[in-house]
Protein backbone atom coordinates (compact mmCIF):
# COMPACT_ATOMS: atom_id res chain seq x y z
CA UNK A 1 0.00 0.00 0.00
CA UNK A 2 3.20 2.16 0.79
CA UNK A 3 4.46 2.03 -2.46
CA UNK A 4 1.41 2.90 -4.59
CA UNK A 5 0.74 5.77 -2.50
CA UNK A 6 4.79 6.90 -3.50
CA UNK A 7 4.07 5.69 -6.79
CA UNK A 8 1.48 7.60 -7.25
CA UNK A 9 2.76 10.84 -5.77
CA UNK A 10 5.69 10.98 -7.70
CA UNK A 11 2.88 12.04 -10.58
CA UNK A 12 0.14 13.52 -8.39
CA UNK A 13 1.36 16.67 -6.75
CA UNK A 14 -1.82 16.50 -4.13
CA UNK A 15 -1.50 12.92 -3.25
CA UNK A 16 1.42 14.25 -1.54
CA UNK A 17 -0.78 15.14 1.52
CA UNK A 18 -3.15 12.32 2.55
CA UNK A 19 -5.25 15.65 3.63
CA UNK A 20 -3.87 18.99 3.08
CA UNK A 21 -6.11 22.06 5.00
CA UNK A 22 -5.85 25.34 3.80
CA UNK A 23 -6.65 28.43 5.57
CA UNK A 24 -9.85 27.00 6.18
CA UNK A 25 -12.69 28.99 8.21
CA UNK A 26 -16.06 27.93 9.10
CA UNK A 27 -19.11 29.62 10.51
CA UNK A 28 -22.60 28.67 11.48
CA UNK A 29 -25.55 31.08 11.49
CA UNK A 30 -26.18 31.53 15.10
CA UNK A 31 -28.92 33.74 16.92
CA UNK A 32 -26.67 36.66 17.63
CA UNK A 33 -25.78 36.84 13.95
CA UNK A 34 -23.01 34.10 12.41
CA UNK A 35 -20.65 32.82 14.74
CA UNK A 36 -17.20 32.28 13.40
CA UNK A 37 -16.19 28.30 14.48
CA UNK A 38 -12.90 27.85 12.60
CA UNK A 39 -10.62 30.39 11.93
CA UNK A 40 -8.04 30.41 9.10
CA UNK A 41 -6.76 26.42 9.39
CA UNK A 42 -3.97 25.26 7.97
CA UNK A 43 -2.57 21.61 8.62
CA UNK A 44 -1.13 19.05 6.35
CA UNK A 45 -1.38 15.39 6.84
CA UNK A 46 1.62 13.84 5.54
CA UNK A 47 0.98 10.17 3.83
CA UNK A 48 1.47 7.65 6.62
CA UNK A 49 1.56 10.25 9.29
CA UNK A 50 -0.45 10.14 12.89
CA UNK A 51 -1.65 13.66 13.92
CA UNK A 52 -3.30 14.28 16.81
CA UNK A 53 -5.78 17.64 17.02
CA UNK A 54 -5.91 18.74 20.81
CA UNK A 55 -8.08 21.21 22.19
CA UNK A 56 -10.65 22.16 24.86
CA UNK A 57 -14.62 22.38 24.19
CA UNK A 58 -15.60 25.05 21.77
CA UNK A 59 -12.17 24.64 19.38
CA UNK A 60 -14.26 23.10 17.29
CA UNK A 61 -12.21 19.95 16.80
CA UNK A 62 -15.24 17.85 15.54
CA UNK A 63 -16.57 20.35 12.86
CA UNK A 64 -12.83 20.32 11.21
CA UNK A 65 -13.40 16.93 11.54
CA UNK A 66 -16.26 16.68 9.66
CA UNK A 67 -14.78 19.40 7.02
CA UNK A 68 -12.22 17.02 6.24
CA UNK A 69 -14.78 13.93 5.57
CA UNK A 70 -16.98 15.99 3.48
CA UNK A 71 -20.08 15.72 5.48
CA UNK A 72 -20.18 19.38 5.57
CA UNK A 73 -18.36 22.38 3.41
CA UNK A 74 -16.23 24.84 4.82
CA UNK A 75 -17.04 28.53 4.67
CA UNK A 76 -13.93 29.47 3.16
CA UNK A 77 -10.40 27.94 2.28
CA UNK A 78 -10.13 24.36 0.41
CA UNK A 79 -9.46 20.96 1.75
CA UNK A 80 -8.04 18.33 -0.43
CA UNK A 81 -7.83 14.65 0.43
CA UNK A 82 -6.22 11.65 -1.08
CA UNK A 83 -9.61 9.73 -1.82
CA UNK A 84 -12.58 9.56 0.71
CA UNK A 85 -11.62 9.13 3.93
CA UNK A 86 -12.80 7.17 6.25
CA UNK A 87 -14.30 8.33 9.77
CA UNK A 88 -14.64 6.52 13.42
CA UNK A 89 -16.82 7.79 16.15
CA UNK A 90 -16.96 8.39 19.39
CA UNK A 91 -19.70 6.28 19.33
CA UNK A 92 -19.64 3.32 17.60
CA UNK A 93 -21.89 3.91 15.09
CA UNK A 94 -22.12 0.16 13.81
CA UNK A 95 -25.59 -1.08 12.27
CA UNK A 96 -27.40 -3.14 15.06
CA UNK A 97 -29.13 -4.81 12.52
CA UNK A 98 -26.24 -6.73 10.95
CA UNK A 99 -23.42 -8.90 12.61
CA UNK A 100 -20.22 -7.53 13.49
CA UNK A 101 -18.83 -9.59 10.55
CA UNK A 102 -21.53 -8.01 8.05
CA UNK A 103 -21.16 -3.82 9.09
CA UNK A 104 -17.66 -5.00 7.83
CA UNK A 105 -18.67 -6.57 4.94
CA UNK A 106 -21.47 -3.74 4.04
CA UNK A 107 -18.39 -1.23 4.02
CA UNK A 108 -16.84 -3.02 1.66
CA UNK A 109 -19.35 -3.90 -0.69
CA UNK A 110 -20.19 -0.10 -0.78
CA UNK A 111 -16.50 0.12 -1.79
CA UNK A 112 -17.02 -2.15 -4.84
CA UNK A 113 -15.81 -5.13 -3.74
CA UNK A 114 -16.96 -8.32 -5.14
CA UNK A 115 -18.86 -10.70 -3.39
CA UNK A 116 -16.66 -13.63 -3.47
CA UNK A 117 -13.43 -11.48 -1.82
CA UNK A 118 -15.84 -9.82 0.69
CA UNK A 119 -15.65 -13.06 3.23
CA UNK A 120 -12.06 -13.33 3.57
CA UNK A 121 -11.55 -9.76 3.72
CA UNK A 122 -13.61 -9.65 6.65
CA UNK A 123 -11.88 -12.27 8.02
CA UNK A 124 -8.69 -10.74 7.52
CA UNK A 125 -9.66 -7.25 9.49
CA UNK A 126 -11.07 -9.23 12.31
CA UNK A 127 -8.20 -10.79 12.63
CA UNK A 128 -6.34 -7.41 12.46
CA UNK A 129 -8.54 -6.02 15.25
CA UNK A 130 -7.90 -9.43 16.84
CA UNK A 131 -11.81 -10.38 16.93
CA UNK A 132 -10.97 -13.96 14.64
CA UNK A 133 -14.48 -15.09 16.20
CA UNK A 134 -16.41 -12.58 16.17
CA UNK A 135 -18.03 -12.38 12.41
CA UNK A 136 -21.38 -13.43 13.73
CA UNK A 137 -21.78 -11.93 16.84
CA UNK A 138 -24.04 -9.29 17.11
CA UNK A 139 -23.21 -5.96 18.14
CA UNK A 140 -25.27 -5.74 21.62
CA UNK A 141 -23.34 -9.16 22.48
CA UNK A 142 -19.96 -6.79 22.28
CA UNK A 143 -18.43 -5.07 24.87
CA UNK A 144 -17.57 -1.27 24.50
CA UNK A 145 -13.88 -1.49 23.36
CA UNK A 146 -14.70 -4.86 21.11
CA UNK A 147 -17.52 -2.59 19.06
CA UNK A 148 -14.97 0.04 18.97
CA UNK A 149 -12.17 -3.01 17.33
CA UNK A 150 -14.90 -3.93 15.08
CA UNK A 151 -15.83 -0.01 14.12
CA UNK A 152 -12.07 -0.05 13.34
CA UNK A 153 -12.07 -2.73 11.33
CA UNK A 154 -15.26 -0.92 9.27
CA UNK A 155 -13.14 1.75 8.82
CA UNK A 156 -10.28 0.00 7.69
CA UNK A 157 -12.64 -1.64 5.25
CA UNK A 158 -13.05 0.81 3.14
CA UNK A 159 -9.25 1.14 2.38
CA UNK A 160 -8.92 4.72 3.12
CA UNK A 161 -5.49 6.70 3.13
CA UNK A 162 -6.53 8.90 5.65
CA UNK A 163 -8.32 7.70 8.63
CA UNK A 164 -10.37 10.02 10.71
CA UNK A 165 -11.11 9.89 14.28
CA UNK A 166 -13.53 11.76 16.52
CA UNK A 167 -12.57 10.71 20.42
CA UNK A 168 -13.23 7.24 19.71
CA UNK A 169 -12.20 6.31 23.27
CA UNK A 170 -13.69 9.27 24.95
CA UNK A 171 -16.13 6.62 26.18
CA UNK A 172 -14.11 3.58 27.00
CA UNK A 173 -12.74 2.81 30.63
CA UNK A 174 -9.50 3.48 31.47
CA UNK A 175 -8.15 -0.01 31.16
CA UNK A 176 -9.74 -0.73 27.67
CA UNK A 177 -8.70 2.62 26.76
CA UNK A 178 -5.31 1.84 27.42
CA UNK A 179 -5.11 -1.65 25.17
CA UNK A 180 -6.69 0.32 22.73
CA UNK A 181 -3.92 2.74 22.19
CA UNK A 182 -1.37 -0.08 21.87
CA UNK A 183 -3.66 -1.49 19.38
CA UNK A 184 -3.96 1.30 17.18
CA UNK A 185 -0.47 2.02 17.19
CA UNK A 186 0.00 -1.90 15.82
CA UNK A 187 -2.58 -1.49 13.53
CA UNK A 188 -1.16 2.67 11.91
CA UNK A 189 2.35 0.70 11.85
CA UNK A 190 0.76 -2.50 9.83
CA UNK A 191 -1.40 -0.99 7.55
CA UNK A 192 0.52 2.36 6.93
CA UNK A 193 -2.66 4.33 7.23
CA UNK A 194 -2.09 7.92 7.88
CA UNK A 195 -4.40 9.36 11.14
CA UNK A 196 -5.89 12.57 12.31
CA UNK A 197 -7.34 11.83 15.55
CA UNK A 198 -8.96 14.43 17.43
CA UNK A 199 -9.11 14.33 21.52
CA UNK A 200 -9.20 16.98 24.55
CA UNK A 201 -7.24 13.74 26.59
CA UNK A 202 -3.41 15.32 26.81
CA UNK A 203 -2.13 12.12 27.59
CA UNK A 204 -3.41 10.41 24.68
CA UNK A 205 -2.71 12.94 22.47
CA UNK A 206 1.14 12.35 23.55
CA UNK A 207 0.83 8.58 23.36
CA UNK A 208 -0.30 8.78 20.23
CA UNK A 209 0.82 10.81 18.06
CA UNK A 210 4.05 11.90 15.61
CA UNK A 211 2.79 15.61 15.44
CA UNK A 212 0.31 16.99 18.57
CA UNK A 213 -1.53 20.25 17.02
CA UNK A 214 -3.56 22.39 19.70
CA UNK A 215 -6.17 24.10 18.80
CA UNK A 216 -7.14 27.14 20.66
CA UNK A 217 -11.12 27.57 21.23
CA UNK A 218 -13.75 29.95 19.97
CA UNK A 219 -12.75 30.25 16.92
CA UNK A 220 -10.72 27.65 16.71
CA UNK A 221 -6.89 28.37 15.58
CA UNK A 222 -3.75 26.27 15.36
CA UNK A 223 -2.31 27.26 18.72
CA UNK A 224 0.80 25.56 18.53
CA UNK A 225 2.19 22.61 17.15
CA UNK A 226 4.50 20.05 19.28
CA UNK A 227 6.53 16.98 16.84
CA UNK A 228 6.87 13.61 19.47
CA UNK A 229 9.61 11.67 18.58
CA UNK A 230 9.51 9.75 21.62
CA UNK A 231 9.94 6.14 19.78
CA UNK A 232 6.90 3.77 19.64
CA UNK A 233 5.86 1.46 21.55
CA UNK A 234 5.22 4.28 24.07
CA UNK A 235 3.38 3.81 27.08
CA UNK A 236 0.32 6.85 28.82
CA UNK A 237 3.10 6.65 32.02
CA UNK A 238 6.49 6.59 30.31
CA UNK A 239 8.18 9.95 31.42
CA UNK A 240 8.84 11.66 28.27
CA UNK A 241 5.18 11.26 27.69
CA UNK A 242 4.46 12.84 30.87
CA UNK A 243 7.04 15.29 30.46
CA UNK A 244 5.85 17.00 27.18
CA UNK A 245 2.19 16.40 28.41
CA UNK A 246 2.79 18.52 31.08
CA UNK A 247 4.20 21.25 28.81
CA UNK A 248 1.11 21.05 26.39
CA UNK A 249 -1.23 20.92 28.83
CA UNK A 250 0.43 24.61 30.76
CA UNK A 251 -0.02 26.00 27.28
CA UNK A 252 -3.74 24.54 26.81
CA UNK A 253 -4.49 25.73 30.43
CA UNK A 254 -3.31 29.34 29.15
CA UNK A 255 -5.45 29.38 26.16
CA UNK A 256 -8.46 28.41 28.22
CA UNK A 257 -7.52 30.79 30.95
CA UNK A 258 -7.95 34.15 28.22
CA UNK A 259 -11.61 33.10 27.90
CA UNK A 260 -12.04 34.00 30.93
CA UNK A 261 -10.41 37.52 31.03
CA UNK A 262 -12.95 39.45 29.43
CA UNK B 1 8.39 6.28 8.29
CA UNK B 2 9.89 3.24 9.19
CA UNK B 3 6.95 1.08 10.71
CA UNK B 4 5.49 1.06 7.43
CA UNK B 5 8.59 -1.10 5.65
CA UNK B 6 7.19 -3.98 8.27
CA UNK B 7 4.39 -4.36 7.53
CA UNK B 8 3.24 -7.88 6.66
CA UNK B 9 -0.28 -7.47 5.95
CA UNK B 10 -3.13 -7.69 8.10
CA UNK B 11 -3.06 -11.41 8.29
CA UNK B 12 0.55 -11.09 10.22
CA UNK B 13 -1.32 -10.15 13.91
CA UNK B 14 2.32 -9.54 15.36
CA UNK B 15 3.06 -6.15 16.27
CA UNK B 16 6.51 -5.03 15.38
CA UNK B 17 8.50 -4.12 18.38
CA UNK B 18 9.97 -6.18 21.13
CA UNK B 19 9.18 -10.14 20.73
CA UNK B 20 6.57 -11.30 23.54
CA UNK B 21 4.67 -7.59 23.20
CA UNK B 22 2.43 -8.49 20.93
CA UNK B 23 1.48 -11.50 22.15
CA UNK B 24 0.82 -10.13 25.60
CA UNK B 25 -0.79 -7.60 24.43
CA UNK B 26 -3.54 -10.23 22.51
CA UNK B 27 -3.77 -11.61 26.11
CA UNK B 28 -4.76 -8.79 27.67
CA UNK B 29 -7.68 -8.00 25.29
CA UNK B 30 -8.51 -11.70 25.01
CA UNK B 31 -9.09 -11.45 28.97
CA UNK B 32 -10.98 -7.96 28.90
CA UNK B 33 -13.03 -9.50 26.12
CA UNK B 34 -14.14 -12.47 27.99
CA UNK B 35 -14.53 -10.88 31.33
CA UNK B 36 -16.93 -7.77 29.16
CA UNK B 37 -19.24 -10.43 27.80
CA UNK B 38 -22.49 -11.16 28.05
CA UNK B 39 -23.56 -14.54 27.67
CA UNK B 40 -27.20 -14.86 26.13
CA UNK B 41 -29.40 -17.46 25.39
CA UNK B 42 -33.01 -18.41 25.26
CA UNK B 43 -34.50 -18.73 28.73
CA UNK B 44 -35.47 -23.05 29.39
CA UNK B 45 -38.95 -23.95 28.44
CA UNK B 46 -40.04 -24.03 31.54
CA UNK B 47 -39.53 -20.59 32.64
CA UNK B 48 -41.46 -19.46 29.62
CA UNK B 49 -44.39 -21.37 30.61
CA UNK B 50 -44.78 -19.98 34.12
CA UNK B 51 -43.92 -16.40 32.47
CA UNK B 52 -45.61 -16.07 29.57
CA UNK B 53 -48.66 -18.61 29.13
CA UNK B 54 -49.93 -19.39 32.98
CA UNK B 55 -50.93 -15.90 33.71
CA UNK B 56 -53.33 -15.67 30.35
CA UNK B 57 -54.51 -18.99 30.91
CA UNK B 58 -55.76 -18.11 34.70
CA UNK B 59 -57.43 -14.92 33.52
CA UNK B 60 -59.06 -17.08 30.91
CA UNK B 61 -60.50 -19.78 33.34
CA UNK B 62 -61.40 -17.16 35.36
CA UNK B 63 -63.60 -14.90 33.27
CA UNK B 64 -65.61 -18.60 32.01
CA UNK B 65 -66.14 -19.09 35.94
CA UNK B 66 -67.54 -15.83 36.31
CA UNK B 67 -69.87 -16.49 33.11
CA UNK B 68 -71.03 -19.96 33.95
CA UNK B 69 -71.87 -18.13 37.74
CA UNK B 70 -73.58 -15.77 36.40
CA UNK B 71 -75.87 -18.23 34.77
CA UNK B 72 -75.32 -21.24 37.57
CA UNK B 73 -76.51 -18.75 40.49
CA UNK B 74 -79.19 -17.33 38.06
CA UNK B 75 -77.72 -13.19 38.14
CA UNK B 76 -79.10 -13.43 34.72
CA UNK B 77 -81.47 -15.84 34.31
CA UNK B 78 -83.04 -15.16 30.29
CA UNK B 79 -80.52 -17.48 27.42
CA UNK B 80 -81.45 -14.94 24.77
CA UNK B 81 -80.22 -12.13 26.54
CA UNK B 82 -76.64 -14.62 28.21
CA UNK B 83 -76.25 -17.94 26.49
CA UNK B 84 -74.14 -19.85 29.14
CA UNK B 85 -70.68 -21.16 28.29
CA UNK B 86 -71.44 -24.96 27.39
CA UNK B 87 -74.43 -23.33 24.85
CA UNK B 88 -71.45 -21.31 22.74
CA UNK B 89 -69.24 -24.08 22.97
CA UNK B 90 -71.67 -26.73 21.76
CA UNK B 91 -73.06 -24.30 18.94
CA UNK B 92 -69.39 -24.17 17.88
CA UNK B 93 -68.61 -27.82 18.15
CA UNK B 94 -72.11 -28.13 15.88
CA UNK B 95 -70.56 -25.96 13.22
CA UNK B 96 -67.42 -28.28 13.64
CA UNK B 97 -69.13 -31.41 12.53
CA UNK B 98 -71.39 -29.52 10.15
CA UNK B 99 -67.85 -29.12 8.62
CA UNK B 100 -68.70 -25.17 8.55
CA UNK B 101 -66.13 -23.73 11.19
CA UNK B 102 -63.07 -23.68 9.34
CA UNK B 103 -65.29 -22.45 5.97
CA UNK B 104 -66.57 -19.50 8.36
CA UNK B 105 -63.10 -18.81 9.50
CA UNK B 106 -61.46 -19.35 5.94
CA UNK B 107 -63.49 -16.96 4.28
CA UNK B 108 -62.76 -13.62 6.73
CA UNK B 109 -59.06 -15.08 6.97
CA UNK B 110 -58.13 -15.21 3.23
CA UNK B 111 -59.91 -11.85 3.22
CA UNK B 112 -58.18 -10.21 5.75
CA UNK B 113 -54.70 -11.49 4.70
CA UNK B 114 -55.07 -11.23 1.12
CA UNK B 115 -56.41 -7.33 2.02
CA UNK B 116 -53.44 -6.64 4.45
CA UNK B 117 -51.21 -8.07 1.81
CA UNK B 118 -52.51 -5.38 -1.11
CA UNK B 119 -52.19 -2.96 1.59
CA UNK B 120 -48.61 -3.57 2.32
CA UNK B 121 -48.11 -3.34 -1.64
CA UNK B 122 -50.10 -0.27 -0.95
CA UNK B 123 -48.35 1.39 2.28
CA UNK B 124 -44.85 0.73 1.92
CA UNK B 125 -44.10 3.27 -1.05
CA UNK B 126 -46.24 5.75 0.10
CA UNK B 127 -44.81 5.67 3.59
CA UNK B 128 -41.65 5.98 2.08
CA UNK B 129 -42.65 8.49 -0.09
CA UNK B 130 -43.91 10.57 2.75
CA UNK B 131 -40.79 10.01 4.99
CA UNK B 132 -38.38 11.04 1.74
CA UNK B 133 -40.06 13.31 -0.11
CA UNK B 134 -40.40 16.64 1.57
CA UNK B 135 -43.27 18.06 -0.94
CA UNK B 136 -44.96 14.92 -0.42
CA UNK B 137 -45.16 14.79 3.51
CA UNK B 138 -46.41 18.66 4.21
CA UNK B 139 -49.18 17.60 1.32
CA UNK B 140 -50.56 14.30 2.38
CA UNK B 141 -48.54 13.83 5.93
CA UNK B 142 -51.45 15.20 8.03
CA UNK B 143 -54.41 13.73 5.75
CA UNK B 144 -52.85 10.49 6.32
CA UNK B 145 -52.39 11.13 10.13
CA UNK B 146 -55.92 12.46 9.85
CA UNK B 147 -57.41 9.27 8.19
CA UNK B 148 -55.85 6.60 10.88
CA UNK B 149 -58.49 8.75 13.53
CA UNK B 150 -61.17 7.74 11.04
CA UNK B 151 -63.50 4.46 11.90
CA UNK B 152 -62.85 2.37 8.52
CA UNK B 153 -66.89 1.72 8.91
CA UNK B 154 -67.23 5.03 7.66
CA UNK B 155 -66.33 3.62 4.35
CA UNK B 156 -68.18 1.12 4.07
CA UNK B 157 -71.79 2.61 2.59
CA UNK B 158 -69.44 4.36 0.05
CA UNK B 159 -67.69 1.19 -0.92
CA UNK B 160 -70.90 0.09 -1.69
CA UNK B 161 -72.42 2.34 -3.47
CA UNK B 162 -68.93 2.85 -5.75
CA UNK B 163 -68.19 -0.91 -5.76
CA UNK B 164 -71.11 -3.34 -5.28
CA UNK B 165 -71.67 -6.37 -2.93
CA UNK B 166 -68.41 -7.91 -3.88
CA UNK B 167 -65.31 -9.45 -2.83
CA UNK B 168 -63.45 -6.14 -4.24
CA UNK B 169 -66.08 -3.93 -1.44
CA UNK B 170 -64.56 -5.58 1.05
CA UNK B 171 -61.08 -5.12 -0.18
CA UNK B 172 -61.38 -1.47 -0.54
CA UNK B 173 -62.78 -1.03 3.12
CA UNK B 174 -59.30 -2.78 4.21
CA UNK B 175 -57.13 -1.17 2.65
CA UNK B 176 -58.75 2.06 3.42
CA UNK B 177 -58.33 1.17 7.03
CA UNK B 178 -54.77 -0.91 6.68
CA UNK B 179 -52.86 1.50 4.30
CA UNK B 180 -52.71 4.55 6.79
CA UNK B 181 -51.04 2.83 10.09
CA UNK B 182 -48.71 0.92 7.51
CA UNK B 183 -47.50 3.77 5.84
CA UNK B 184 -47.39 6.11 9.19
CA UNK B 185 -45.66 3.45 11.02
CA UNK B 186 -42.56 3.76 8.27
CA UNK B 187 -42.63 7.05 8.50
CA UNK B 188 -42.20 7.60 12.31
CA UNK B 189 -39.62 4.73 11.66
CA UNK B 190 -37.52 6.54 9.41
CA UNK B 191 -37.76 9.70 12.13
CA UNK B 192 -36.70 7.95 14.46
CA UNK B 193 -32.92 6.53 12.73
CA UNK B 194 -30.48 8.11 14.70
CA UNK B 195 -28.60 10.52 12.41
CA UNK B 196 -25.60 9.11 13.63
CA UNK B 197 -26.05 6.01 11.46
CA UNK B 198 -26.86 8.63 8.18
CA UNK B 199 -23.82 9.92 8.68
CA UNK B 200 -22.45 6.81 9.19
CA UNK B 201 -23.79 5.68 6.07
CA UNK B 202 -22.32 8.67 4.21
CA UNK B 203 -18.87 8.37 4.96
CA UNK B 204 -19.14 4.98 3.78
CA UNK B 205 -20.64 6.10 0.41
CA UNK B 206 -23.92 4.99 0.99
CA UNK B 207 -26.43 7.92 -0.52
CA UNK B 208 -29.18 8.05 -2.18
CA UNK B 209 -31.09 5.31 -2.77
CA UNK B 210 -28.19 3.40 -1.37
CA UNK B 211 -28.55 4.76 1.84
CA UNK B 212 -32.35 4.36 1.84
CA UNK B 213 -31.86 0.57 0.79
CA UNK B 214 -28.65 0.01 3.36
CA UNK B 215 -29.08 2.37 6.27
CA UNK B 216 -32.44 4.07 5.79
CA UNK B 217 -35.07 1.28 5.47
CA UNK B 218 -32.96 -1.30 8.28
CA UNK B 219 -32.96 1.24 10.38
CA UNK B 220 -36.80 2.12 10.44
CA UNK B 221 -37.71 -1.74 10.55
CA UNK B 222 -39.20 -1.84 14.22
CA UNK B 223 -41.28 1.43 13.69
CA UNK B 224 -42.48 -0.48 10.26
CA UNK B 225 -42.98 -3.54 11.98
CA UNK B 226 -45.19 -1.69 14.44
CA UNK B 227 -46.94 -0.09 11.92
CA UNK B 228 -47.58 -4.07 10.41
CA UNK B 229 -49.36 -5.08 13.51
CA UNK B 230 -51.44 -2.08 14.04
CA UNK B 231 -52.37 -2.50 9.87
CA UNK B 232 -53.18 -6.01 10.54
CA UNK B 233 -55.48 -4.77 13.67
CA UNK B 234 -57.18 -2.51 10.90
CA UNK B 235 -57.57 -4.44 8.53
CA UNK B 236 -58.99 -7.25 10.62
CA UNK B 237 -61.71 -4.56 11.95
CA UNK B 238 -62.66 -2.72 8.88
CA UNK B 239 -62.97 -6.62 7.58
CA UNK B 240 -65.35 -7.64 10.50
CA UNK B 241 -67.39 -3.94 10.04
CA UNK B 242 -67.75 -4.50 6.06
CA UNK B 243 -69.00 -7.92 6.40
CA UNK B 244 -71.47 -7.11 9.34
CA UNK B 245 -73.02 -4.09 7.46
CA UNK B 246 -72.73 -5.69 3.91
CA UNK B 247 -73.79 -9.53 4.77
CA UNK B 248 -74.95 -10.81 1.40
CA UNK B 249 -75.56 -14.48 0.49
CA UNK B 250 -73.06 -14.74 -2.78
CA UNK B 251 -70.53 -13.38 -0.22
CA UNK B 252 -70.12 -16.83 1.28
CA UNK B 253 -70.12 -16.44 5.30
CA UNK B 254 -67.37 -15.02 6.89
CA UNK B 255 -67.49 -14.25 11.05
CA UNK B 256 -68.70 -10.94 10.44
CA UNK B 257 -71.61 -12.48 8.51
CA UNK B 258 -72.29 -15.38 10.93
CA UNK B 259 -72.88 -12.58 13.81
CA UNK B 260 -75.21 -10.72 11.50
CA UNK B 261 -76.96 -13.82 10.67
CA UNK B 262 -77.00 -14.93 14.58
CA UNK B 263 -78.48 -11.11 15.28
CA UNK B 264 -81.31 -11.47 12.54
CA UNK B 265 -82.09 -15.12 13.76
CA UNK B 266 -82.19 -13.72 17.15
CA UNK B 267 -79.49 -17.06 18.17
CA UNK B 268 -77.17 -15.18 21.23
CA UNK B 269 -75.71 -18.57 21.08
CA UNK B 270 -74.55 -17.95 17.71
CA UNK B 271 -73.68 -14.38 18.27
CA UNK B 272 -71.20 -15.15 21.15
CA UNK B 273 -69.85 -17.70 19.04
CA UNK B 274 -69.04 -15.49 16.17
CA UNK B 275 -67.74 -12.99 18.69
CA UNK B 276 -65.51 -15.23 20.47
CA UNK B 277 -64.06 -16.44 17.12
CA UNK B 278 -63.38 -13.26 15.89
CA UNK B 279 -61.63 -12.54 18.78
CA UNK B 280 -59.48 -15.17 18.79
CA UNK B 281 -58.35 -15.39 15.11
CA UNK B 282 -57.44 -11.90 15.81
CA UNK B 283 -55.52 -12.82 18.70
CA UNK B 284 -53.96 -15.93 16.83
CA UNK B 285 -53.08 -14.02 13.75
CA UNK B 286 -51.09 -11.42 15.62
CA UNK B 287 -49.31 -14.50 17.81
CA UNK B 288 -48.54 -16.55 14.91
CA UNK B 289 -47.11 -13.77 12.72
CA UNK B 290 -46.49 -10.39 14.13
CA UNK B 291 -45.47 -10.90 17.57
CA UNK B 292 -42.54 -13.28 16.18
CA UNK B 293 -41.91 -10.65 13.82
CA UNK B 294 -41.34 -7.93 16.54
CA UNK B 295 -39.64 -9.90 18.41
CA UNK B 296 -37.12 -11.30 16.23
CA UNK B 297 -36.57 -7.58 15.07
CA UNK B 298 -36.01 -6.42 18.58
CA UNK B 299 -34.23 -9.15 19.73
CA UNK B 300 -31.26 -9.05 16.95
CA UNK B 301 -30.84 -5.38 18.05
CA UNK B 302 -30.60 -5.81 21.32
CA UNK B 303 -33.79 -3.83 22.10
CA UNK B 304 -35.87 -6.70 24.11
CA UNK B 305 -35.05 -6.52 27.94
CA UNK B 306 -35.83 -9.99 28.82
CA UNK B 307 -37.92 -9.91 32.24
Amino acid sequence: MATTTLAKAADDEAVRHAARIEHVSKSFAGPAGAQLVLDDISLDVAPGEFVTLLGASGCGKSTLLNLVAGLDAPSSGGITTDGRPALMFQEHALFPWLTAGKNIELALRLRGVPKADRRARTEELLALVRLKGAYGKRVHELSGGMRQRVALARALAQDSRLLLMDEPFAALDAITRDVLHDELTRIWAETGVSVLFVTHNVREAVRLAQRVVLLSSRPGRVAREWTVDIPQPRRIEDAPVAELSVEITEVLRGEIRRHGQH
Amino acid sequence: MASTETSTGPTGGIAPGPAGAGDELAGVEAGLDALESTASGRPPLRRTLIDKVLPPVVAVALILVVWQALISFKVVDDPSKLPSPSAVWDEVHEAWLRGDLLGYIWTSVSRGLLGFLFALALGTPLGLLVARVKFVRAAIGPILSGLQSLPSVAWVPPAVIWLGLDNSMMYAVILLGAVPSIANGLVSGVDQVPPLFLRAGRTMGATGLKGTWHIVLPAALPGYVAGLKQGWAFSWRSLMAAEIIASFPDLGVGLGQLLENGRNASDMSMVFEAILLILVVGIAIDLLIFSPLERWVLRSRGLMVRS
